[in-house]
């Protein structure tokens, strides 16, 4: 950059602000969030200073950085809601639930907005009726009043009422002032206007309250006096108009339309004397204090995964009433804004990717190193085993860089619940566990849709309406509860309810109308899994929130393209709970891997139960529906891999010995094997990007010894061979 | 080769003064509220600072008086960034010790004009 602050010298160059653009989106997505938390957690009736503040701070901030960057329409309507959060942050207006609400909705409104910024299609939205609704709220009146202060519909927005100081003359006639307030009178909206005493000769004095611009002022004014004997100047109360103090053009009378940067050396205005009036205690601002206390940092809520936190509870009650109050403040974040780092989601793939790569090389320089005569070799036998540790932790390092706690998930539901309670008429209470539970932030993308879904569900289908409740003796809000927790390897999320339960009668009922084959033995486990079927909703009122039967299947298929799996839970009359098992990262797996001939496939270590080498008398046939086998009294169907997949079989003298149970959303299958090779972990590469989605395969993986190995979709195979 | 100081607890207005400024030859330490400002104060020499006024943790006007109650940075040009430019707002910021104020949003080019005027 070298010496280039010379005047001028650089002031040619534009600077591109395009390049802020991506920081600024995030970073308003972000106080979205934040805001809208914070309006749902707002206690009406004894509201916290420090979180108005916030809430004040979120769309000023949204604000200031839409109009540097030019996005007009969204610091219109974040002006809009900082006026009226500005009143609330000073006390100047009570917070009520109206207040919330619509902003609420401008928090809908600015999403879409900046939606379309970054390039989302559709019409621009409404905020016409929004902004009167708001300003109407700013002004105190709880309903939208037309004609209330101003015209919004017409009146600028972006312009708060400003006051100002007009001197008119000199005049030779002094009606011409007449005429002046008499526009006030005729124009609507365009402000007030009081005359002051004016000593001077010719001269004529007024205060205006006016949300229009200087410009727009001088606009009407000429009609009847001459420009150049008007002067606009900021309102300053005491001051008293002198021939030596007005001075018109300099003074920053005109902010906006100004210069908009001033020193305070130069300030003109004001007479010594007012300026002693005026000039505060020294130290002492004039505008209240934003209740800040600097030395006492705010204390972040400490969640710490894997203890016992304490449930979050927030009332989602359909009618807020002014006293609900929220048991505990959202958490603040825990990480300083000051050290994080903003990444690219690629470039942290291209790390994870590279450190796979290294880790399959390592593992290949480990087999072949195996036989090495340890104490010939030895130094190179420790080092690979040096390597093979700092291996493994490059990799649990890189692979947590992408994990994100669920709260990031968690945080839509209270406004949807809120919404959808509203909607239909119910009360319900939303509790979260394990917020802090992190996850990969590539399932975290698609895991939310599914438990939207879930959730939604609970709360159209599940949680009975008040009165239904309080008639079957339960308490008449019904508890959604959504927890995380992780468990071994993998990561399980419940969706909990007290409602309705599912009936069994009218699952198997629906499952033979639609041709099901079900034995009305089949244990409840079973039956729940039927709702998994495609097109099964047993609801008798589609709704439009969910129940058109397209959702279970999408649910559960989705869950397993993740690698996961759904366990349901349910007792008629109490409740259901959902639970959704994911492995914790899509990349590296425990794997066990099997031959078959001379093909190894890998199995997830997670759903494999146990081995045992097969004995002729254990294996019964049924007819051409396959084969079964027995284990401690219990039948579960065979899968022949050979079959399935088409080994081939050089040599004879080999042959499938071993049974590998196998277990796949609460259903057990034997695989015939014909050996286990070991345990290890595997780096799993996508088989659909990179060649096309297989039956029965998930995925696949490259071996110490360089050969691919196919992992095998258990959930898949398990499937089949039910049928 | 002048510092500055530039407090935003908006990254996306940080990043793009601090760019601005860095283009025009400027050494830019950046700080995310008052609280942070202060303190990197200590230990950089900084010709300017410039603040935004609503932050958490320690505003623009409360930074600035905390920055002219120290020997230290009694005489050192303070211009407070603000949203509007009403009377109350320029009282304040004259009251706490300001040097001046500079309205958002602003061109980037307009900014280097400023700064330059500024600083000595």
């Amino acid at each position: 950059m070298g010496e280039m602050n010379k005047e001028g010298a650089t002031l040619g160059q534009a600077i591109d602000l395009s390049q802020f653009y991506q920081i600024f989106f995030e970073e308003a997505s972000e106080n979205l969030e934040r805001m809208e938390q914070l309006l749902l957690s707002l206690n009406l009736s004894q509201a916290d200073d420090e979180e108005l503040n916030a809430i004040f701070r979120c769309a000023h901030s949204i604000k200031g950085g839409a109009a540097t960057f030019g996005f007009s329409d969204v610091a219109e309507l974040t002006h809009q809601m900082e006026t009226l959060l500005d009143k609330l942050r000073r006390h100047e207006l009570r917070p009520t639930s109206t207040m919330v609400d619509v902003l609420l909705e401008s928090s809908d409104v600015l999403k879409a907005q900046l939606a379309r910024h970054q390039g989302a299609a559709g019409d621009a939205p409404e905020t016409t009726d929004l902004v009167q609704r708001m300003v109407a709220l700013s002004q105190g009146d709880d309903v939208a009043a037309p004609d209330g202060g101003h015209d919004a519909a017409t009146a600028p927005l972006m312009v708060a009422t400003r006051s100002l100081h007009m001197s008119v003359g000199p005049l030779r006639d002094r009606s011409l002032a007449d005429q002046l307030t008499a526009l006030f009178r005729e124009i609507t909206g365009l402000g007030r206007v009081q005359a002051l005493p004016d000593d001077r000769p010719g001269m004529v004095s007024f205060q205006i309250e006016t949300t229009a611009s200087d410009d727009e002022l001088m606009d009407l004014f000429s009609f009847h006096v001459p420009r150049d004997q008007i002067q606009l100047q900021v309102w300053s109360p005491g001051a008293q108009p002198s021939a030596a103090a007005v001075s018109p053009v300099a003074a920053p009378a005109a902010p906006e339309a100004d210069s908009g940067f001033g020193l305070f050396d130069a300030e003109p205005v004001l007479a010594p004397a007012v300026q002693d009036a005026l000039a505060p205690e020294a130290g002492q601002a004039v505008i209240p204090q934003t209740v800040v206390a600097p030395t006492v940092a705010p204390a972040p809520v400490a969640i710490v995964a894997g203890a016992a936190p304490e449930p979050r509870r927030l009332d989602v009650k359909a009618d807020a009433k002014a006293d609900a109050k929220a048991d505990i403040k959202p958490a603040t974040p825990v990480t300083n804004e000051a050290s994080t780092l903003r990444v690219a989601v690629d470039k942290v793939d291209q790390l994870i990717n590279l450190v796979g790569e290294l880790v399959i090389t390592q593992a290949m320089l480990a087999q072949h190193s195996q036989h090495l005569d340890p104490v010939a070799h030895q130094q190179l036998v420790a080092n690979l085993a040096d390597l093979d540790r700092n291996t493994r932790d490059l990799q649990e390092s890189v692979m947590s860089i992408r994990m994100i706690p669920m709260s990031v998930v968690f945080n839509r539901f209270p406004r949807m619940l809120r919404d959808l309670a509203n909607k239909l008429g119910k009360k319900v209470e939303f509790v979260t566990h394990g917020e802090a539970t992190e996850l990969d932030k590539g399932l975290v993308e698609k895991i939310t849709d599914p438990l939207t879904h879930l959730v939604r569900n609970s709360c159209d289908h599940g949680i009975e309406r008040p009165d239904e409740r309080v008639a079957k003796g339960k308490v008449p809000h019904g508890t959604i509860t959504l927890s995380a927790s992780h468990q071994g390897s993998s990561i399980v999320i419940e969706v909990r309810d007290d409602g309705r339960g599912l009936s069994r009668e009218k699952i198997l009922k629906k499952a033979r109308q639609q041709g099901l084959v079900v034995s009305d033995q089949a244990p409840d486990a079973e039956v729940w899994q039927l709702i998994f079927a495609p097109g099964f909703s047993t609801a008798e009122v589609v709704t439009d929130v969910s129940g058109r039967g397209v959702g279970m299947d999408v649910v559960k298929r989705n869950i397993s393209a993740l690698g996961g799996t759904v366990e349901i839970d349910s007792s008629e009359g109490y409740g259901m709970r959902v639970a959704v098992r994911l492995p914790l990262t899509l990349a590296i797996m425990d794997g066990m891997s099997v031959s078959v001939s001379d093909e190894v496939y890998i199995l997830p270590l997670s759903s494999v139960v146990e081995s045992f080498q097969i004995t002729p008398e254990s294996i019964r046939s049924i007819g051409q529906a396959g084969r079964l086998v027995e284990v401690r009294q219990e039948y579960m169907p065979v899968i022949n891999l050979e079959k399935i997949f088409s080994v081939p079989r050089f040599d004879m003298d080999k042959s499938s010995r071993i049974m590998v149970v196998v277990e796949a959303e609460g259903v057990r299958s034997a695989l015939m094997v014909d050996e286990l090779l070991g345990q290890h972990q595997v780096v799993v590469k996508n088989l659909e990007a990179n060649y096309r989605k297989v039956p029965d395969v998930s995925a696949a993986t490259i071996l110490g010894d360089g050969r691919v190995a196919l992992i095998l979709d258990v959930s898949g195979l398990v499937r089949r061979a039910r049928q | 080769m002048y510092s500055i100081l530039a407090v935003d607890d908006s990254a996306s207005m940080r990043k793009m003064v601090s760019f601005t400024l860095a283009s025009a030859g400027y050494n830019v330490v950046e700080a995310v509220d008052g609280q942070d400002a202060f303190e990197k104060a200590q230990t950089a020499n900084i010709d300017l600072v410039l603040t935004d006024q609503n932050m958490p943790r320690m505003d623009g006007l409360s930074l600035t008086r905390k920055l002219r109650d120290t020997v230290q940075f009694k005489s050192t040009p303070i211009l407070i960034l603000t949203t509007e430019s009403s009377d109350q707002m320029k009282m304040a910021g004259r009251a706490a010790g300001a040097t001046g104020w500079l309205v958002k949003p602003f061109e980037p080019n307009r900014l280097i004009e400023i700064v330059q005027k500024v600083i000595r």
